[in-house]
C-alpha cells in the first residue's frame, strides 16, 4: 500500500516536472522554427543558441506589474487562468510512455493511472478546458474577450464532437476504452493504416482544439485584440500561454498513443521512442502554424460541422462494415 | 478509511456548492457553482466504484450542458435580470411545503433501514471483473434496446425542432 502510494506521488512529480520542462522548450522550438521557416534567426543571444531564453521569459514574466482592470469579477478573473492550466496538465495522466518495468521488485507501469475509461477520461477534461477561455473572457468585462470567449467556446464545442467521433473507430478495433490497451494492440501494425480517415479528422480537429494557427479565431488580433486574453498581463498571461503549449503537448501524445503505436519501436527504449513520435507531431503543429493563412469565422464553423462531423460518422459507419465483413 | 475521508469531503462540498447555487444573485457564479456540484457528484460515483458514469457526468453535464448554460448566461449578459426578482405568494407557499415534504423524506431514508435492500444483479465484483463500460454497453444493446433507441429518436425530434424555431424558412 505506501510502495503504491509513493510510486503514484513519484510518478505524477516526475511527469509534471517534464511536462513543465516540455512546454517551457516548445517555446522556444517554436521560435527557433518559426524563424528559419521565415528565413530568420530566430532567439540566439540568450546563453548557446538561445537555450536560456524560457528561462529569461519566465523571469521576466514573473516580475512584470500584475494588472486586475477595474471592473473585472476578481475571483472568476483570477481563477480562469488555473483552469486552463490544471485541465491540459491533468489530462496526460492517462497517456502511456513507456512499458512497464521493475524496481526493487515492484512492477512499475510508465503511466500514471491505468484507468478503464482512459480515452473517456481525456474527453471529459479536454471539454473542461472551455470554462478557462469563458470565464477569462467575461470576468474582464471587456467587449473583446467577451466575443473572443464566445468565439472559442462555439469553436471549441463543435470541434470537440468531431474529435471525439474520429476516436470511435479506434475504440471499435481494441474494444477497450483504456490508453494501455489501445498501445498494446498496435504491436503489428498501427492504427493510423487501419484508421487514415479517422486520423485525419482527428488532426484537424486536435488543431482546432488547440486554437492553432488555421483555427486560431480565438484570439485573431486583427479583430478581437487579442481575444480572450487581452486584459491578461503577468503571470496570467504566462498561465494561459503555458495551458496551450501543454494542450499541444497532451494532444500530440494522444495522436501518438491513439494512430502510431505509442511507444512501441525497434532498437531505442520505449521513452525515446514515445519522444521523438511526440516531438514530430509538436514540430508538425508549428509547420502547420508557419504555412496556413487563418480561416473565416463562417468558413470554420461551416467546416466542422457541414464537411468533419458527416465524414467522422462515415468513417465509423465503414469501419462498422469492414469489421462485421472481416469478422 | 482514505474512502470516508474523501466521501466526507466531496458530499460537503457538493451541499455547500449545491446552496450557493441557489442563493447567488448573479447567474454567471450561480452556473459556476452549479459545474462545481456536478463535478463532486462525479467524484462519489467514483467512489462507488462506477467510472463510466463519473466519467460521462463531467463529459456530457460539466463539459458540454454547462457550457451551453454559460455560453447564454455570458451572450444575453443577465445583470438587470439581477432587481426583477419574481414575487409569488402561492408560489412560496408552495415551496415551503415541499421543501418540508422533501425534508422529511430525507429524514426518514436517514432513521429507517431501507438502505439494506437485497443485492442487485451487479454487484461491485462482478462489474469490475466484467469491465464497467462493457457491461453497460452490452446491456444498453440487449435489455433496453427499445428505451434506448426511443431516447435516439426523442433527441432527433429536439433537434429538428430546435433548427425549425431558429429557421423559420429553411
Amino acid at each position: 500500500m505506501l510502495a503504491f502510494v509513493l510510486i503514484a506521488i513519484v510518478k505524477v512529480l516526475v511527469v509534471f516536472t517534464a511536462m513543465l520542462l516540455i512546454v517551457a522548450y516548445m517555446t522556444l522550438m517554436e521560435r527557433k522554427v518559426l524563424g528559419h521557416m521565415q528565413v530568420r534567426f530566430g532567439p540566439n543571444r540568450t546563453g548557446p543558441f538561445g537555450l536560456l531564453q524560457p528561462i529569461a521569459d519566465g523571469i521576466k514574466l514573473f516580475f512584470k506589474e500584475d494588472i486586475i482592470v477595474p471592473h473585472a469579477n476578481r475571483l472568476i478573473y483570477i481563477l480562469a487562468p488555473s483552469v486552463m492550466v490544471i485541465t491540459a496538465l491533468v489530462s496526460f495522466a492517462v497517456i502511456p510512455f513507456g512499458d512497464s518495468v521493475t524496481i526493487l521488485g515492484h512492477k512499475v507501469d510508465m503511466v500514471v493511472a491505468d484507468v478503464n475509461v482512459g480515452l473517456l477520461y481525456l474527453m471529459a477534461i479536454s471539454s473542461l478546458g472551455v470554462y478557462g477561455l469563458v470565464m477569462g473572457g467575461w470576468a474582464s468585462n471587456n467587449k473583446y474577450s467577451l466575443l473572443g470567449a464566445i468565439r472559442s467556446s462555439a469553436q471549441m464545442i463543435s470541434y470537440e464532437l468531431s474529435l471525439g467521433l474520429s476516436i470511435i473507430g479506434v475504440l471499435m478495433i481494441t474494444g477497450s476504452l483504456s490508453t494501455v490497451k489501445i498501445v498494446g494492440a498496435q504491436s503489428q501494425v498501427w492504427f493510423v493504416v487501419y484508421q487514415p480517415l479517422g486520423f485525419l479528422i482527428f488532426l484537424i480537429s486536435a488543431v482546432a482544439e488547440c486554437s492553432r494557427t488555421p483555427f486560431d479565431l480565438t484570439e485573431c488580433e486583427n479583430e478581437l485584440v487579442a481575444g480572450y486574453q487581452t486584459e491578461y498581463s503577468s503571470m496570467k498571461f504566462a498561465l494561459y500561454y503555458l495551458a496551450e503549449y501543454a494542450h499541444i503537448l497532451v494532444i500530440s501524445s494522444l495522436a501518438v498513443t491513439l494512430f502510431f503505436g505509442g511507444w512501441q519501436g525497434p532498437f531505442l527504449p520505449p521513452l525515446v521512442w514515445f519522444l521523438i513520435k511526440v516531438f514530430i507531431f509538436i514540430f508538425f503543429f508549428i509547420w502547420i502554424r508557419a504555412t496556413f493563412p487563418r480561416f473565416r469565422y463562417d468558413q470554420l464553423m461551416k467546416f466542422g460541422w457541414k464537411v468533419l462531423f458527416p465524414l467522422s460518422l462515415l468513417n465509423i459507419m465503414i469501419t462498422g462494415i469492414v469489421m462485421s465483413v472481416i469478422g | 478509511m482514505f474512502e470516508t475521508f474523501l466521501f466526507v469531503l466531496l458530499a460537503v462540498v457538493t451541499t455547500i456548492a449545491a446552496i450557493l447555487v441557489i442563493v447567488q444573485r448573479n447567474p454567471v457564479a450561480s452556473a459556476i457553482y452549479l459545474i462545481i456540484t456536478l463535478f463532486c457528484l462525479a467524484g462519489i460515483y467514483l467512489l462507488l466504484s462506477a467510472p463510466f458514469i463519473a466519467v460521462i457526468q463531467v463529459l456530457v453535464y460539466a463539459g458540454a450542458i454547462m457550457v451551453l448554460f454559460l455560453f447564454v448566461i455570458m451572450l444575453l449578459n443577465l445583470e438587470k435580470e439581477k432587481k426583477l426578482i419574481y414575487r409569488n405568494r402561492l408560489q412560496k407557499v408552495l415551496g415551503v411545503f415541499l421543501g418540508g415534504v422533501l425534508l422529511a423524506q430525507i429524514g426518514m431514508i436517514f432513521s429507517s433501514v431501507l438502505l439494506e435492500g437485497s443485492k442487485g444483479k451487479f454487484p461491485a465484483e462482478k462489474v469490475a471483473a466484467l469491465g464497467n463500460t462493457e457491461v453497460v454497453a452490452r446491456l444498453l444493446f440487449t435489455d433496453f434496446l427499445l428505451p434506448f433507441e426511443i431516447v435516439s429518436v426523442l433527441l432527433l425530434v429536439a433537434i429538428v425542432g430546435a433548427i425549425v424555431l431558429a429557421k423559420k424558412q429553411i
